[in-house]
């Protein structure tokens, strides 16, 4: 595929804060409809990828284009799901106002309601079975709910990527299958293509095209059955590490310091 | 003389509206541009900061005031000041209540200081911290109202990323807008319309037009719009209505204007517990995290619809058709 086909195209890149530096060379082409799960443990940069491909923090080294242009900030061609919070002052908004925020809540002005604005917001709410929540205060959104929510937000502006930083955290297991399938079924509906970080690879496993695994060593990009294995994380982590594929799902044990999260208990 | 005749004056009340008609236009531009910040207030969390800024503002006016200088223009120092050290504090609430506890003591001890150093009129003095009517003439209603009008165009410029910004700052900040900047730009706007208020209500009770009416009105709708309309109408009303009652009195304005707020406060409250009553009835366990039928539902039938596909997919997969 050539390049300019590309969502997401980083070459050589490197970041770091101050003299640490998190990872390096690395190289990543994600492909319009391509499902990316980014693993790892905790401070070994995972958000700061998304916040490079966001724009708010630069590539020490390298060069990162999101479909082919440089990065920069507020871009209608990336939706963002953060991790669900019950947030206090979010209590007090409308469902259908929030995802009015992911559409145009960064231009100036009142933001008058526009049958148009509407219209986007209907569709993004459609696209995530969520259209009777439309009229529902925040406050009295599921967690579940409010995640549906946060994904038809990130939609509004019909992104070419997605970038979802641990949605998944703090809800119960069949609701993070529910997430997972619906973030799916978007990237076969629309190629949408999505970087998904999390702990736990277990809920989007069925989906994932290839995993991005950083340590602190190093890192590693393939498919989740060749990053997933016993020695790759050994290596990684210079230590052993013991990974259990059973029944669909992996189990992993022995990583430093870490192994809680990737079973994702938190 | 009663205390209810000596509250509630109406002697001579034609002559005193017109004599005295620059405190309620003044109390009508406050309670509108008041109104509509004080919705941001209750969504930035910020009704300490309020009462920081407030007592700086009272110590820059009492400062002014003993100089013999613009009281208007002291107190606009002294709040603008304020409300931009609270604001380079930064966004979390923690740091930022413990340094507005720090400065707010110090605000009012120098106001205190000055006040015991002046030897003017003993009312200059109490109107600072209660408010009074007569203070509004001509030149300090026009002040009045271009501070009002600036913050009033300033908001409605930034009204949508500051609403994102406020009430959902973790998305605003990854779809590029400027939240802290947003942040130390609103308590500027607030600086100045505390300094605003000071001028009528004085500086104890600013609270109960910038922090009340929006508290009030965000708890009995989650529509922004509706909130605004009804936190400038409590605002107004409160104000509009204070100095229509004080009018007559000699009493200071501010006990009026607080009660007419809370008033509004205790009204919106109610309702909100009622209606809640009322869905609660309608709705079982709606507000929690358990798992409802529908749910359940809709979850088995999105788990169901992807088959499981192999893991070894290679790098690129192509969307389907």
């Amino acid at each position: 595929m050539s390049s300019s086909g590309l969502v997401l195209r980083i070459r050589d890149g490197s970041v770091g804060y101050g003299t640490r530096v998190l990872w390096s060379g690395l190289d990543l082409d994600v492909a319009p409809g391509e499902f990316l799960a980014v693993l790892g443990p905790n401070g070994v940069g995972k958000t700061t990828l998304l916040r490079v491909a966001l724009g708010l923090y630069p590539l020490r080294t390298g060069t990162i284009t999101i479909s082919g242009r440089p990065p920069h900030r507020g871009s209608g061609q990336i939706g963002y799901v953060p991790q669900h919070r019950a947030t206090a002052p979010l209590a007090s908004v409308l469902a259908r106002e929030l995802v009015r925020f992911g559409l145009d809540g960064r231009r100036w002005g009142p933001g008058w309601p526009s049958r148009a604005a509407r219209h986007q917001v209907d569709r993004a709410l459609a696209a995530v079975d969520a259209e009777a929540l439309a009229g529902r205060p925040v406050a009295g959104l599921s967690g579940g709910e409010l995640q549906r929510v946060r994904v038809a937000q990130a939609l509004a502006t019909e992104p070419a990527l997605l970038l979802c930083d641990e949605p998944l955290a703090s809800l119960d297991a069949p609701r993070r299958e529910a997430l997972s399938a619906l973030i799916d079924r978007r990237r076969h509906t629309h190629g949408t293509a999505v970087v998904f970080v999390t702990h736990d690879i277990n809920p989007i496993l069925p989906y994932v095209d290839r995993v991005l695994y950083l340590a602190a060593a190093g890192h590693r990009l393939g498919p989740a059955a060749d990053v997933l294995a016993s020695k790759s994380l050994s290596t990684l982590h210079e230590t052993d590490v013991t990974v259990d594929w059973s029944a669909g799902r992996i189990f992993i044990s022995g990583v430093p310091d870490s192994s809680r999260d990737l079973q994702g208990v938190r | 003389m009663s205390l209810w005749d000596r509250m509630f004056v109406f002697e001579d009340y034609g002559e005193l509206l017109s004599l005295l008609h620059h405190s309620v236009i003044a109390g009508a531009v406050l309670g509108v541009v008041c109104g509509v910040i004080s919705v941001f207030v209750a969504y930035r969390d910020l009704a300490f900061a309020v009462h920081g800024v407030s007592e700086l503002s009272f110590a820059g006016a009492a400062g002014f005031l003993l100089l013999g200088a613009n009281v208007v223009t002291g107190s606009l120092i002294g709040a603008v000041l304020a409300a931009l050290l609270i604001g380079l504090m930064g966004e979390r609430a923690r740091d930022r209540n413990s340094f507005i506890g720090v400065l707010m003591p110090f605000g009012l001890g120098l106001g205190v200081l000055f006040l015991a150093l002046y030897k003017g009129r003993a009312a200059n003095k109490f109107g600072l911290l209660t408010g009074q009517i007569v203070a509004v003439d001509a030149s300090r209603l026009a002040v009045l109202s271009l501070i009002s009008g600036v913050v009033l165009v300033a908001l409605l410029v930034l009204w949508r990323p500051l609403t994102f910004a406020s009430l959902d700052p973790e998305v605003a900040t990854a779809r590029g807008v400027p939240v802290r900047l947003l942040g130390l730009v609103f308590m500027l706007l607030l600086g100045a319309t505390v300094a605003a208020a000071i001028q009528v209500v004085g500086a104890l009770l600013v609270l109960a037009i910038v922090c009340t009416p929006g508290a009030a009105a965000t708890m009995v709708t989650a529509r922004r719009g509706l909130a605004a309309a009804l936190s400038v109408l409590f605002a107004t009303a409160s104000t509009v209505g204070g100095i229509l009652l004080a009018l007559g009195g000699t009493l200071p304005i501010s006990p009026y204007i607080t009660t007419l707020s809370f008033a509004c406060y205790l009204g919106c409250r109610a309702f909100a517990a009622v209606r809640n009553r009322r869905s609660r009835r309608g709705r079982p366990s709606d507000r929690h995290q358990q798992a409802r039928p529908e749910d359940e539902q809709r979850t088995a039938r999105l788990v169901a619809t992807p088959a499981t596909r192999p893991l070894s997919s290679t790098s690129a997969h192509p969307p389907a058709p």
